[in-house]
C-alpha cells in the first residue's frame, strides 16, 4: 500500500509505505520483542502506572494497547503461528488508518519513562516495545513533522535546525558573558564535553555553570564544534539509522580528541541515546565511557577532587529524570551531590525509579498539538510537588526542567526549577 | 467405544501430542528468530545482573508499594484464582493418580471436602475475573477472543469437574468423560492462546530484570 499521506498536523507529506514497512518491522522485530509480545496477557496493569491514564481514565492511554498493530504485524508476519493467523485471515493486515490512529498513542500520549514497565507482572518491558513501535511508524513515513524535521536536520548537519547566530557562537557568547573559558576543539584531552541545544538557549547559566565546574576541577576537556551538541530528536522519531549517524558523529569526535569520558549534560533522552543506544547502533563497545554530569561530579565528589559548600536554598524536593534514573541507572549520584551540599530534602511520593515522569519527555513538548493533553497529565505530578512542601524544586535533566517552566507559566504554578548542576556550580568550595 | 473410552484414549492422546508439539513449535519458534546481544558498558557485571534477573521473577509477583493502591484488587484476584487452580490439580486424589499413570511420580492428596472448597472458590473467584474483564474500561478494551475463549475452556474444566464430584447432571460415567474432554479441549488451545504465559512468565521476568539490572535502573 502506497500513498501519499498527510501527517495529522503537518503540513508537508511524505511517502507512507505501510505494508513494506510491517514486514520489514516484523521480520526484524527478533527473540527479544517477541517474548514480550507473546507474553502479554492482557491484564491491563500498565495502565496504572501511565501518568496519561491517570489523567484521563480513558483506555486508549492503556501503554500495551499503544503497540497493538505492531503486535498485529508481528503475529500475522514473523511469530510461530505466522501462518495460521495469515491462512485462517485471524490477524488482519495493519492498514494506514490504523497507524494514522495510534500515531497519537505511540508519540503524543507516550513520554518514554519506562515506568509501565516496572508494573508488568509478566515482566514486559513496555517502554521498549513503545520505542520499536516508533521505529515502525518511522519506517511507514508516520513520524510527527515536527520530530522528522528536527532529527532530519541534526543527522544532516548536527543541529536540530538553523540557527542564527551559530551555536558555536552562543557557546562563545555564554563564556565571555559568564567570565568562564570555553575549551574548544582541543585535542588529547580526557574529557570531551556537549551541550543541549535547548540549553543554549534558554538556560544559558546551566552551559556555564558546566564550564566552570570542569575549569574548577581543573579536568582536561573539551567541546568540538563538529559535536557541539548532544541531541539526538532521531530518537524520540524513531529512526535508528539518523539516530546512529547522530551518534556517530559524537563518536567520531570523541576518538579524534581522544577523550577518554563523555560527559552527557542535563539531558535525558540524550543519555539513553549515548550511554546505552549508541554502542548497539555502532555495533561494539565505545572506546570511551559515557556519564552524566551527576554521575562524573558525584565520582569527583568520592575522589576527594570537588568539594562543596552547604547551600542554604531552603527545603528541597528533587526530580528524578526517567531518561538518567529509572531507566538510566543514575540512582545515587543526584542525591549524594545534595547530601554534600547538605540539602533539605523532601522526597516526592514516587521517587527514585518509580517516580513519576515530568509527562514531557518523549519529545511530547516539542509536538503542539499534544500540549492540551500534555497540560492535564502534568497536574499529578505537580500536586506531588506540591505535597512535599519544599520550597525549591531541583532536577538534573533540562527537559524535565523546561517542562517544568513550561507548566508554571500555564497554571501560574508557584514552584520554579532549578538545575542540579548550577547549584553545584554556585557551591564550589576552594581548596 | 463409550465416549468415556474415547475421552481416556484417542481423545486424550491427541490433546497431549497437539499440547507438547504446539508448545514446543511456539517456543522454537521464537527462539529460532534474531538474537541481540548488548554492547553497551554494563553498569552492573553479568553476576549482578543475573541476580537482578532471579530476583525479578519473585518481586514482579507483588505489586510495588507505588502501584498497589491501584493494582492490588487486580492482582490479589489473579493470584488467588491461580493458586486455587493450583490446588485442585495437583492435589486431588483422582488427579493425583491422573499424573502418576502419566509420569510415574505420585505425592499425597489433599482431603476432598477442603479441594471441593477450593474448586467452589476458585470458580468464584473465576466469575469475578470474568465480570471484570468485561465492566472495566481498560481489560474490555484489551479484550480479545483469545481472552474470552481461555477463561471459557478453562471455567468449563471447573465446572465439569465440580459436576462430576458433585454427581450433577447424568451418570458419573458421562460426567467423566465430559471432564475430561474439557481438560482436552483446553490442552488443544493451551498453545495458541494466551494460556501460553504459564511458559512466559518466569524467563519474561528474568529476562527483563537482568537487562535493567544491567544498567543499574529500576527493576
Amino acid at each position: 500500500m502506497n500513498r501519499e499521506h498527510a501527517n495529522p498536523g503537518s503540513a508537508t507529506k511524505r511517502e507512507v509505505n505501510v505494508d513494506g514497512a510491517m514486514r520489514s518491522f516484523a521480520k526484524s522485530f527478533g527473540a527479544l520483542n517477541a517474548f514480550r509480545v507473546e507474553s502479554c496477557i492482557h491484564c491491563g496493569i500498565c495502565a496504572d502506572s501511565c501518568h496519561f491514564y491517570h489523567a484521563t481514565e480513558d483506555p486508549k492511554y492503556t501503554p500495551i494497547l499503544k503497540v497493538e498493530p505492531l503486535k498485529q504485524a508481528y503475529k500475522r508476519e514473523a511469530g510461530p503461528l505466522a501462518p495460521f493467523f495469515r491462512w485462517f485471515g485471524l490477524k488482519r493486515r495493519v492498514t494506514a488508518e490504523e497507524l494514522e490512529e495510534w500515531q497519537e498513542l505511540l508519540y503524543d500520549s507516550c513520554t518514554l519513562c519506562g515506568r509501565c514497565s516496572l508494573i508488568c507482572p509478566m515482566g514486559i518491558d513496555v517502554a521498549a516495545l513503545i520505542e520499536e513501535g516508533r521505529r515502525a511508524m518511522f519506517e511507514a513515513g508516520l513520524a510527527p513533522k515536527e520530530l522528522y524535521d528536527r532529527a532530519e536536520h541534526e543527522q544532516r548537519t548536527g543541529t536540530p535546525g538553523p540557527s542564527e547566530p551559530g551555536y558555536r557562537e552562543k557557546l562563545e557568547a555564554i563564556g565571555r558573558e559568564h567570565n568562564v573559558p570555553i575549551p574548544l576543539n582541543h585535542d588529547s584531552v580526557n574529557v570531551m564535553l556537549c551541550v543541549f541545544s535547548l540549553d543554549l538557549d534558554r538556560y544559558p547559566k546551566q552551559v556555564a555553570a558546566l564550564a566552570q565546574v570542569m575549569h574548577h576541577l581543573g579536568e582536561s576537556c573539551t567541546f568540538r564544534t563538529e559535536s557541539l551538541l548532544v541531541d539526538n530528536d532521531a530518537y524520540y522519531a524513531g529512526s535508528r539509522e539518523w539516530q546512529r549517524s547522530i551518534s556517530r558523529r559524537l563518536i567520531d569526535q570523541a576518538v579524534a580528541c581522544g577523550a577518554k569520558v563523555v560527559i552527557v549534560p542535563e539531558c535525558g533522552h540524550a543519555y539513553t541515546a549515548l550511554r546505552w543506544e549508541a554502542a548497539e547502533l555502532y555495533g561494539k563497545k565505545l572506546p570511551f565511557r559515557v556519564l552524566h554530569i551527576a554521575e562524573y561530579l558525584a565520582e569527583k565528589l568520592a575522589e576527594g577532587k570537588l568539594k562543596l559548600n552547604k547551600t542554604n536554598g531552603g527545603s528541597t524536593t528533587f526530580h528524578d529524570p526517567c531518561q538518567v534514573v529509572r531507566k538510566g541507572g543514575v540512582m545515587e549520584a543526584p542525591r549524594k551531590l545534595m547530601d554534600a551540599m547538605g540539602v533539605d530534602l523532601r522526597e516526592m511520593t514516587s521517587h527514585e525509579g518509580f517516580g513519576l515522569c515530568c509527562t514531557g519527555g518523549g519529545g511530547v513538548m516539542l509536538l503542539e498539538r499534544a500540549r492540551p493533553l500534555h497540560y492535564r497529565a502534568v497536574q499529578e505530578k505537580m500536586r506531588e510537588v506540591d505535597a512535599t512542601g519544599a520550597e525549591r524544586l531541583l532536577t538534573t535533566c533540562t527537559g524535565c526542567r523546561f517542562n517544568f517552566d513550561d507548566a508554571r507559566e500555564h497554571f501560574d504554578w508557584d514552584k520554579t526549577p532549578q538545575s542540579l548542576l548550577e547549584l553545584v556550580a554556585e557551591n564550589l568550595a576552594e581548596e | 467405544m463409550t465416549l468415556l473410552d474415547f475421552a481416556r484414549g484417542p481423545g486424550m492422546n491427541f490433546a497431549l501430542a497437539v499440547f507438547v508439539l504446539g508448545v514446543l513449535w511456539r517456543l522454537v519458534g521464537i527462539a529460532l528468530l534474531n538474537y541481540w546481544r548488548p554492547k553497551s558498558e554494563p553498569r552492573q557485571g553479568w553476576l549482578r545482573a543475573m541476580m537482578g534477573g532471579a530476583l525479578a521473577t519473585g518481586t514482579r509477583s507483588w505489586p510495588h508499594r507505588e502501584f498497589i493502591g491501584r493494582t492490588g484488587y487486580g492482582e490479589l484476584l489473579g493470584y488467588s484464582y491461580h493458586i486455587g487452580l493450583f490446588i485442585v490439580i495437583l492435589f486431588f486424589a483422582p488427579h493425583v493418580a491422573f499424573f502418576k499413570g502419566l509420569f510415574g511420580v505420585s505425592w499425597p492428596a489433599m482431603p476432598s471436602t477442603w479441594i471441593h472448597l477450593i474448586a467452589v472458590l476458585t470458580l468464584t473467584l473465576f466469575i469475578a475475573v470474568l465480570v471484570r474483564r468485561v465492566t472495566n474500561r481498560v481489560l474490555r478494551r484489551l479484550s480479545n477472543f483469545d481472552d474470552y475463549f481461555s477463561w471459557f475452556a478453562t471455567a468449563l474444566v471447573i465446572v465439569t469437574g465440580l459436576m462430576t464430584t458433585g454427581h450433577i447432571g447424568a451418570s458419573y460415567e458421562t460426567l467423566q468423560a465430559w471432564h475430561l474432554l474439557s481438560v482436552e479441549l483446553l490442552l488443544v488451545w493451551f498453545p495458541f492462546g494466551k494460556l501460553m504465559h504459564a511458559f512466559f512468565i518466569f524467563p519474561s521476568r528474568a529476562i527483563n530484570g537482568y537487562l535493567l539490572s544491567r544498567k543499574g535502573a529500576a527493576s
